[in-house]
């Protein structure tokens, strides 16, 4: 563990963006935003991002390939190339567990070469957080945002910034931070992670359970009668998916570009009418039934083909973006029934 | 104006299911939380006591649902207007997109609805808001009990209301209220003095920002075409995402264009945009055009209006005036 005054995290930014691409929640009127750091920007004040940092390691659009077509001849050209190290900073415990749940997703055989890349240089400093919002329910999922996972972990209190490295990767902002920071003892973030502790028993959801939840439910649920009505002024946009950290599906697509082909994939969502399409049109024709997908998917399916995890974090950015104020929570009540999914 | 309650509004909404008038009532259900308020159709008073509500943050427009609902041949179905609301209303209306005879259409009154996204900014632990009428009282977990200034929580669209008058109803409860003096014009006008390079830079860091959700064209009661351009693969348009930087222009240009003239302003698009994308102002910079060139004109007002646009008159600006982009008159 090490530490510095809090007033030195301006210092630390500098420092760390010297060595590496670093990026970084900024507030905005319109809310927190994760963007490159330059010079002057300081660390967003809010519990997340409108946008989950998920983008960093899989983009909303991607070029996979480029086809270059001259005359008769076509050329491939593979636009990979070896990513640098590169710093996210501040990321909460949600959003770095959704990396664990995209990991099951990309990293198993055929690995996603593209996500690959990102992952082994993105180096993750997490934030603990002080004052969970009202919308979190992260500790539903098992996540402690006194302790988040990631390459280090950064505690803030009133005067003092605490660096907890964690991994080898971690361990490589201590040349840039060389002169900053100093060593320290591990317990000296206790009192904060035991204020945080208190503070996630008092919120609004702290009570929810996944307990009826899990693999091989799919039977349980499938046929529910609530489906209809939480879905039933569901506007089909793609607002929960795309700020979703764990949403991640996608479309790939060829785009026509002057001399050739550009094959790209971008965020798909399971909430549009165009979904999986295929000759025969869209297997889930109701809105209903592409409401049921995107919920199932998190409760059901994933858990049933990834050891009982579920891919919902908790963070709590569906209940803020959704035009209906439909989502995951009220949709764990209603299915839950008495003394499950019900506080 | 006197105050509508929710448990006034339940009441007369059971008393028309009672007497079979309509068979269910579209409106709005409470949520987990002070603000996450859904629409919603209730078919019982039993339904309509556990979790109907009215209260500052009923902000969704319900006419649009009216399509889909009445659509289910079953009766009539009595739904829940504000003053913008009834506008969209009568657009929908001219537009022919649903029975008039299968909707009891209930006005009510509205003192601008709050923007959660507003009291957010301010604390992200508010649990609970009490509307005090100038004030609004809000409990937070960390910062005790904040009083905040009501003006300065409502939406833009609520802030610049254009109007407090039903201009469609069966029913009205709470007296009427006039068409306003808005000012909401304001801030086309200072796009309008921008240079084009600064208006463009404008429009390029709004819309780049764009996610492509579609919420706005899902939400917005003048988008109701059975399947749009931007879903159909065989358009060419389709992309679910920015394939090149224009994407997103393209999609909320071609956008504000299809509704010029029907758009009555109502500012659903601009209050479901995930990312505060201010995207009401495309459609009033063409309301404002069209009052300009062609008369003051308000989609929505009466039903059966033709819009200045898909309508002939021999005053009508000449196409050259038109070009100019409106920028050399007020």
């Amino acid at each position: 563990m090490y530490k510095t005054a809090k007033e030195k995290l301006p210092a630390v930014l500098d420092a760390i963006s010297r060595y590496f691409s670093l990026y970084l929640p900024v507030d905005y009127e319109d809310g927190a935003v994760f963007e490159a750091y330059s010079y002057g920007k300081t660390l967003s004040s809010k519990v997340n991002t409108v946008k989950s940092p998920k983008e960093y390691f899989f983009p909303q659009t991607e070029t996979l390939v480029n086809f270059k077509v001259d005359g008769k001849s076509l050329s491939i050209i593979d636009p990979r190339r070896e990513s640098e190290d590169f710093v996210i900073f501040g990321m909460r415990a949600c959003d770095v567990k959704s990396l664990a749940i995209l990991d099951r997703v990309f990293l198993s055989d055929p690995i996603d070469t593209y996500y690959e890349n990102r992952r082994r240089h993105g180096i993750i400093v997490s934030m603990a957080c002080s004052k969970p919002a009202a919308t979190c329910f992260c500790t539903t999922f098992g996540i402690d945002p006194s302790e988040p996972d990631g390459d280090a972990i950064l505690y803030l209190d009133k005067d003092t910034l605490y660096l907890n490295i964690k991994t080898e990767k971690g361990a490589k902002l201590l040349t840039p931070l060389q002169g900053i920071i100093v060593d320290c003892e591990q317990n000296e973030v206790d009192t904060q992670k035991n204020l945080i502790r208190e503070r996630l028993k008092k919120l609004p959801l702290s009570s929810l359970q996944t307990t009826t939840f899990s693999s091989g439910k799919t039977d349980d649920f499938f046929s529910s009668e609530v489906w209809e009505t939480l879905s039933d002024t569901c506007l089909g946009c793609g607002s929960c998916t795309y700020v979703c950290p764990t949403c991640h599906c996608y479309d790939i697509k060829d785009f026509k570009t002057a001399d050739g082909i550009r094959r790209f994939r971008c965020w798909d969502s399971c909430m549009f009418s165009d979904f999986t399409q295929m000759s025969h049109g869209n297997p889930r024709t109701k809105q209903s039934e592409r409401f049921r997908q995107r919920f199932m998917h998190k409760l059901v399916y994933y858990p049933t083909n990834h050891d009982g995890i579920f891919s919902c974090v908790g963070c709590g950015r569906c209940l803020k973006s959704c035009p209906i104020n439909m989502n995951i929570v009220k949709v764990m009540k209603a299915l839950g029934g008495e003394g499950n999914g019900k506080q | 104006m006197q105050k509508v309650t929710k448990d006034i509004l339940i009441s007369k909404a059971a008393g028309l299911l009672d007497s079979q008038t309509v068979t269910r009532v579209l409106g709005w259900k409470r949520g987990e939380f002070y603000d996450d308020v859904t629409p919603a159709v209730f078919h019982s008073r039993e339904e309509l006591e556990n979790g109907f509500v009215f209260d500052d943050f009923c902000g969704a427009n319900l006419s649009k649902y009216l399509i889909k609902e009445t659509a289910k041949d079953d009766g009539k179905i009595l739904v829940f207007l504000k003053p913008c609301d009834t506008y969209s209303f009568n657009q929908l209306l001219t537009e022919r997109r649903f029975p008039r005879d299968k909707v009891y259409a209930l006005g009510v009154g509205c003192e601008g609805m709050l923007d959660s996204r507003k009291i957010r900014a301010v604390s992200e632990s508010v649990i609970s808001v009490r509307d005090l009428g100038n004030s609004v009282e809000v409990e937070t977990l960390y910062d005790g009990i904040l009083t905040l200034d009501r003006q300065t929580l409502l939406p833009d669209r609520c802030q610049r209301c254009k109007s407090k008058k039903h201009v469609a109803f069966d029913e009205l409860i709470a007296t009427d209220g006039k068409i306003l003096d808005s000012n909401r014009f304001d801030e086309v006008e200072k796009l309008e003095k921008m240079t084009a390079d600064e208006r463009y830079r404008f429009w390029q860091e709004q819309l780049s920002r764009c996610i492509r959700c579609n919420a706005c064209r899902d939400v917005c009661p003048a988008c109701t075409c059975e399947k749009c351009v931007f879903d159909n693969p065989d358009s060419g348009v389709a992309n679910k995402a920015c394939a090149n930087e224009f994407e997103e222009k393209m999609f909320h240009i071609v956008r504000a264009f299809h509704v010029v003239g029907r758009c009555t302003d109502c500012g659903e698009c601009s209050r479901v945009c995930p990312q505060n994308i201010p995207l009401h102002l495309l459609n009033r910079k063409f309301i404002k055009d069209i009052n300009t060139f062609y008369g003051t004109y308000q989609a929505g007002e009466t039903v059966g209006s033709r819009a200045p646009l898909v309508d002939y008159n021999p005053d009508d600006a000449e196409p050259s005036e038109v070009l100019t982009g409106g920028t050399h008159h007020v």
